[in-house]
């Protein structure tokens, strides 16, 4: 891992195309902040419903998918795009192929993608088809976007000093490649417009019933595998072992990991379906595809949280890596409990209720969002070249007060979600159903308080987050702080 | 393990990894959906499934709009207390028009596969302007403004061509006259006392077959849906779509010995 100085790096780093990458990491605070906004007021609207309004705009239904693509796309997309592009410099010892003016490009591009995207959600534009609601047109835009992406990132790649590709970079061009073979195959959709409709936004795709739910979901659950797992475990694979200073633990278990873990993901989207129209032979072949996930899965976090051998004692000091080492700690719960629940027996209490939002949370806020937080604040002073973070006080207050939303969160959803699939299968001793769904309804309400209460303090941490990287970027230094800075987590110099 | 010490070859190279990456991923997507175009049990062989009316694709288009699918399900899964509640378990028949797919992946309101036919036009009208007004626990949003908004139905038959075209059994084609007559059939179906054999007609022949004349489609909500009959609205063709839901299989006459199999 130890990546010397490329030759001709000046003293201040600027080497490296970095203009793109800053702006991607503000981006990505600003994004991220918006999307549990938004996530936290659609939880509140579940539980008071009320504050919906009454508006078409501000429906649990419009700005549910604005919460799960700015979460997904805006949040983590910009997190993968500000890494990937650090990383691949410096692993390559390259400049990023088109320099910043292609960074730039990406970046205005994305934000752009996600501004149509968002602006169509709460006008009523939408494809309904889950994490892919974006129409036509911003579909398209996206594929240029992600066309320019993969070329600077493989163009830097080309430009390497360094004989090897690195294991992060592998991971990055599987999320890159997937994702670009997903969008086109799950969003095929012939405009109205063409066909002399007045709506210039109104499509309809393809495939229809079974077909396109299978498509759905082949979409679906890879924009986890890949957007969310492959491109955060390429994080992992570059940060942990940068701030414990320690290299990776296995080479031949992130190969060996890798080409299962790609392999094996992209089986896994029949689990969604069980039990549904689609053939019991490929719901099958979703749930025994989804078992053996979970061994390349804890493949990845093995070698994550292995590579801390040597180094635990940092986790006392060093709330950054704290934030990266619990994030592996929640991809390993999330990728047991995953093929757990598409055991089919297991499937046929847990589909349709609010223990997969529970499931998918302890995935997007303990592991997606942790390891982005542990990243950015890694990557925030070095961009900046400041000499250290503003306060590690406060990363490490962030850190606790979003744990413990993260707790509040899932444990509400397990019970009751649980509870939501037992009250819809009881029966009364006379043989009737013991329930009726309404009940289930009301039976839901002090859980969801609590879950938005948990959101709550995950926006808190996150806004105390953004507050942090201010001051820090202003150049300041909150007394005392450098005192707490452990000896192998300096930040800001020479990376 | 060779094959480790040969991966030197694939991580030098860019190119090889891209394609060793793309070969990778690319056989799982095509086992699990190419098959399902071709193997022919894949959708039940049942009568009386047809695409939806104009009225019916406008109301469909208004519930993809609203984002119905993020808190109800379409589709019943073959479990007792899924059929107690719900009715017969969904089959894949039934949704092998709908683009998209509206099967959904979230009950946090009921499961609405089955809901044509179980509650009144009045019934869904105020529950739509207020679902409190008539479910006190509610937690569903109100959409009054469905009410108020006329329903822009002008190209409606460009929005059924799109759909003959992207559909691989070109539907519509095959409806007589569906597209030709749509604005009218769309009229029809929404005002009261309007002549509707015409619409009943076409769609009756494409559910039974021309040869059976004596069979009606009688799942089409018809007349004034909102209680407003001076305008046609949003809600006219809402109510519309979601009284036909689940209302096209005649399940009398589907074999009964698969689902007698599944339920659990």
């Amino acid at each position: 891992m130890a990546h010397g100085a490329a030759p001709g790096t000046r003293s201040d780093g600027t080497f490296y195309a970095e203009g793109a990458i800053r702006l991607f990491v503000l981006a990505a605070v600003f994004w991220g902040i918006v999307g549990f906004l938004v996530g936290d007021v659609i939880a509140w609207q579940l539980a008071f419903p009320v504050l919906n309004l009454d508006l078409p705009w501000t429906s649990f239904g419009r700005l549910r998918p604005l919460h799960t693509s700015a979460v997904i796309f805006a949040f983590g997309g910009n997190v993968l795009f500000a890494t990937s592009l650090y990383v691949v410099q410096r692993t390559c010892r390259a400049r990023l192929y088109g320099g910043d003016v292609l960074g730039k490009i990406l970046f205005w591009g994305y934000q752009i993608f996600i501004v149509l995207a968002a602006v169509g959600y709460v006008t009523g534009v939408t494809q309904s088809k889950e994490y892919a609601e974006p129409e036509w047109y911003a579909d398209l835009w996206l594929t240029v976007v992600w066309v320019l992406y993969i070329a600077a990132f493989v163009g830097t790649i080309l430009k390497r000093r360094e004989p090897h590709i690195y294991v992060a970079n592998w991971f990055f061009l599987a999320f890159m490649i997937t994702i670009a073979l997903l969008h086109l195959g799950n969003n095929m959709a012939v405009p109205v417009a063409l066909m002399g409709g007045d709506s210039w936004t109104k499509s309809y795709g393809l495939l229809s019933g079974v077909q396109d739910a299978m498509t759905q979901w082949w979409y679906g659950h890879n924009a986890v595998g890949f957007f969310l797992t492959a491109g955060f475990l390429a994080i992992m694979y570059y940060f942990v072992p940068k701030q414990a200073n320690r290299p990776v633990y296995s080479y031949r278990l992130s190969i060996v990991h890798f080409w299962a873990l790609i392999f094996l993901y992209i089986w896994a989207g029949p689990h969604h379906l069980h039990y549904t129209a689609l053939p019991d032979w490929a719901q099958t072949l979703g749930m025994v595809f989804s078992v053996m996930l979970w061994m390349p899965s804890w493949g990845g976090m093995i070698n994550g949280l292995m590579t801390l051998s040597g180094a635990w004692d940092k986790l006392r000091t060093d709330p950054v890596l704290r934030f990266l080492v619990v994030s592996v700690g929640f991809y390993g719960m999330s990728t047991f409990e995953g093929p757990m629940m598409s055991l089919k027996a297991v499937n046929s209490l847990s589909h349709y209720t609010d223990w997969t939002i529970g499931h998918v949370h302890s995935g997007a806020l303990g592991w997606v969002a942790f390891i982005s937080f542990g990243a950015l604040y890694f990557m925030v002073p070095a961009l900046w070249k400041r000499q250290s973070l503003y306060s590690l006080k406060l990363v490490s207050l962030h850190f606790w007060i979003a744990t413990l939303g993260i707790v509040l969160y899932i444990t509400a959803m397990w019970v009751s979600g649980i509870m939501q699939g037992l009250m819809w299968r009881a029966y009364d001793e006379l043989g009737f159903l013991q329930y009726s769904f309404i009940e289930s309804v009301e039976a839901m309400h002090p859980y969801y308080i609590i879950r938005a209460t948990g959101g709550v303090l995950f926006i808190l941490g996150a806004l105390i987050m953004a507050y942090n990287f201010y001051r820090t970027i202003k150049g300041d230094v909150a007394e005392g702080a450098p005192d707490s800075v452990p000896a192998g987590a300096t930040v800001g110099v020479q990376r | 393990m060779s094959l480790i010490k040969h991966h030197k070859l694939i991580e030098t190279n860019v190119f090889l990894l891209v394609l060793g990456i793309f070969v990778t991923v690319i056989i799982g997507g095509l086992v699990e959906i190419v098959p399902l175009f071709s193997i022919k049990s894949t959708i039940e062989n049942v009568q009386g499934v047809r695409p939806y009316t104009p009225l019916e694709v406008a109301g469909r288009d208004i519930y993809v709009r609203e984002g119905c699918y993020n808190c109800h399900s379409q589709m019943v899964r073959p479990f007792r207390d899924e059929i107690e509640r719900y009715g017969h378990y969904s089959l894949a028949a039934e949704s092998k028009f709908d683009h998209p797919f509206q099967w959904g992946s979230k009950r946090t309101g009921p499961d609405l596969a089955r809901v044509g036919g179980k509650y009144s036009n009045e019934w869904h009208v105020r529950h739509l302007i207020n679902p409190r007004a008539v479910v006190p626990e509610s937690i569903m949003p109100g959409y009054p403004h469905l009410a108020q908004r006329p329903l822009a139905y002008d190209t409606i038959d460009a929005n059924m061509r799109t759909l003959d075209l992207v559909d691989r059994f070109e539907t519509y084609s095959q409806v007589d006259g569906a597209i030709e007559n749509a604005v009218a059939d769309l009229e029809a179906q929404a005002t009261p006392d309007a002549d509707t054999s015409a619409l009943v007609a076409r769609y009756s022949d494409f559910a039974f077959g021309p040869d059976r004349a004596e069979d009606q489609v009688t799942n089409m909500a018809l007349g004034d849906l909102d209680g407003n009959p001076d305008v046609i609205t949003e809600m006219d063709a809402l109510v519309a779509y979601l009284q036909v839901l689940g209302t096209m299989v005649d399940f009398t006459a589907v074999d009964q010995t698969r689902k007698a199999e599944w339920i659990r």
